[in-house]
């Protein structure tokens, strides 16, 4: 994540905005194309996408500084990750079961992370995340390196329900540690609608429970998430304690590549939150003069070619080999590791 | 003058607060009060930014124990009693245990579990969790059964790269007694002779080895045998070389446990020995644990649930009636 280390401050206007809708092409077109390898069976194991979710995501990755940040993104992340500086080839050989990738064909798809970075690798347990982002940032304050840094993880509506989430909060709200939580809404966990997730009116009203501050955003409009979740990472990062971004959405893909969402009803496709947050992105990046057309059209061209690479690269590497592997579950020299 | 094994404890993370600046303690009620079995007394004033008092959540405590571990830190949680660690089960065993085998980065978190039956404990504050967290690859787990080991095995704990499942056992906490803290430095891995014997070999842990010891003393007095006795220290590593090595002398194993019968470290050891040493038993190996129930309240109920040095007694003439 070599790209992003001359960033030394949060980035700010144009800067940040233009960073976002990279990020969210970028995201958009490796998805695409990860798409198209589950259907042609080139993938190992599933595919979960972020469509529909690039803006929230992107702009929270846009808004953290790579190497003083903790970010521990979840499923729908890959704009966020992309944004906070993870190459390409992670996502490409953790897909494709490469064996030089992060995570070296032990785990896979959106189970990767670069944590001696500040990028954590996800495990499947929703809520996880959220305590030990804290602890990361309970680490540099005992460091004495907490001023000006944040600590962010993203969850859907589903996570809220779980203990590790309210736990999580909580003891974040105790230590008041900059720590952002990203709810992305997007009315469906799996299958499951947010009428048998919570009985809340907004999620957003569980912020004052917590002590902590609450920010609601439409998801689906790039630069209110700009606005909304920059100024949230800006005021964790000013010390203003822990913040909870609700963002409302809908995700525009099944759960995973393997389930078409066929339960979630028409009205709510044509719905405000149905539409698609990078068309959204590209008409205001155009009225409000940020980008020019040519600038768009450049950013995509060339985002295409660097997936095409990726992903060809990353098809022609090793994967792991069960004879070469050493099976080794501890670090430690133990007098009998295999026991 | 003489040294308990809470005491050992509680020295033990002291000193490893100062000597080691990445050290922190997290846990409920340790920092002013001290801790529900005092094993932080003191450390709070002599180290107020590091021995923080963490709310009842402890699926939160393990997840921010490891997220400063990946930080460079070096937590110690202590779970007011291990029981309650089925709350953190998921950090635990999910999230620290996998970490090193995906990432190729470890998690050295120490969890601290106040283990075991005391009379009066009940259901949900007696209970011994090491079989279940040594179920899982990436987590080391140690049992120690002395003063010196209670003292030298944190400390070696916390050094460890590794997440480890710290069991100490209550029943011992105030009880058990030594000169000093300072032992044989066995490190964590190898099990120890405790007592030699000729006849057959008890291979225990925790405060199960001193019941094993007493037993051991009294059928010496009674009928002459000599009982040798193998305190395990550590049930993951397992060191099944000098099990097996004992039981090359002895020929008879009883493997004895204070924890519920269905599996565990108990039968563990009984089907390495019979996989690895068939051919050096002269009988059938034998387990003895608690009885299948949740641990009882009432003194009378909990003293007939887990293993007795007369229960022991029993199943060891049987084992050496064969």
């Amino acid at each position: 994540m070599t790209d992003h280390t001359s960033i030394t401050s949060q980035r700010t206007g144009a800067d940040y905005v233009r960073a976002m809708y990279c990020a969210m092409i970028q995201a958009r077109m490796l998805e695409n194309k990860l798409s198209s390898l589950y259907k042609a069976g080139k993938i190992v194991g599933g595919v979960y996408l972020g469509k529909g979710q690039e803006a929230v995501s992107a702009a929270l990755g846009s808004a953290l500084i790579p190497g003083r940040d903790i970010f521990a993104p979840l499923i729908r992340d890959q704009a966020g990750r992309t944004a906070f500086g993870e190459p390409f080839i992670d996502c490409a050989r953790a897909y494709l079961g490469s064996v030089l990738g992060p995570m070296r064909g032990r785990d896979g798809n959106i189970h990767r992370g670069r944590p001696r970075e500040g990028m954590l690798a996800m495990i499947s347990h929703l809520g996880s995340a959220v305590s030990v982002v804290a602890g990361s940032l309970l680490a540099k304050r005992l460091q004495g390196h907490l001023p000006g840094t944040v600590g962010a993880t993203c969850v859907g509506d589903g996570a809220t329900s779980t203990g590790a989430f309210h736990e999580g909060l909580n003891l974040a709200a105790v230590e008041k540690l900059p720590l952002v939580v990203i709810v992305a809404n997007n009315q469906f966990a799996y299958s499951t609608p947010t009428s048998r997730q919570y009985a809340c009116e907004d999620l957003v009203d569980r912020a004052k429970g917590y002590g902590v501050t609450g920010h609601s955003v439409d998801g689906t409009d790039f630069l209110a998430c700009a606005g909304v979740i920059g100024n949230a990472v800006s005021l964790a990062r000013a010390g203003g304690g822990p913040q909870l971004v609700v963002a409302r959405l809908l995700r525009l893909s099944g759960h995973g590549e393997h389930d078409d969402g066929s339960y979630v009803p028409d009205s709510v496709k044509a719905g405000i939150y149905g539409r698609d947050c990078i068309d959204v992105a590209e008409q205001q990046l155009l009225e409000f003069q940020i980008m020019s057309a040519e600038e768009i059209a450049a950013i995509r061209e060339t985002a295409a070619v660097e997936v095409q690479a990726a992903v060809a690269q990353a098809q022609q590497e090793p994967v792991p080999d069960p004879y070469l592997e050493d099976w080794r579950a501890f670090s430690s020299e133990l007098s009998q590791p295999q026991s | 003058m003489s040294v308990t094994y809470i005491d050992a404890i509680r020295e033990a993370q002291e000193t490893l607060l100062r000597e080691d600046p990445r050290v922190f303690l997290y846990g409920q009620d340790i920092a002013a009060f001290g801790g529900a079995f005092k094993a932080t007394k003191g450390l709070a004033e002599m180290f107020p930014d590091r021995v923080l008092d963490a709310p009842i959540s402890e699926d939160a405590m393990a997840g921010l124990a490891i997220g400063a571990a990946l930080q460079g830190m070096r937590p110690i949680i202590e779970m007011q009693f291990a029981d309650f660690s089925s709350i953190a089960f998921n950090q635990i065993v999910n999230h620290a245990a996998t970490h090193f085998y995906r990432t190729g980065m470890p998690v050295p978190i120490t969890v601290r579990l106040p283990s075991g039956g005391t009379a009066g404990s009940g259901p949900f504050h007696s209970q011994s969790m090491e079989a279940i967290y040594a179920h899982y690859p990436g987590v080391v787990v140690v049992t120690p059964a002395t003063v010196a080991d209670a003292y030298s095995m944190l400390i070696e704990s916390v050094n460890l790269d590794d997440p480890v499942i710290f069991c100490e056992h209550k029943f011992l906490y105030r009880w058990l007694k030594a000169k000093s803290f300072q032992g044989d430095g066995l490190p964590i891995g190898k099990a120890r002779i405790t007592r030699m014997g000729r006849h057959a070999t008890v291979v225990t842990y925790s405060a199960m080895v001193h019941e094993a010891v007493r037993a051991a003393e009294r059928l010496q007095k009674e009928s002459g045998w000599e009982i040798e006795v193998v305190d395990l220290r550590s049930v993951k590593p397992l060191d099944i070389d000098t099990v097996l090595a004992s039981v090359a002398r002895t020929g008879r194993l009883l493997a004895l446990g204070e924890a519920f019968p269905w599996g565990g470290v108990t039968a563990e050891v009984v089907s390495r020995v019979v996989a690895d040493g068939f051919h050096l038993l002269e009988a059938p190996p034998m387990r003895l644990n608690s009885r299948d129930t949740p641990v009882p309240y009432h003194p009378k109920l909990w003293a007939a649930h887990r293993p007795t040095p007369e229960s022991i007694c029993d199943s060891l003439r049987k084992l050496l009636s064969y």
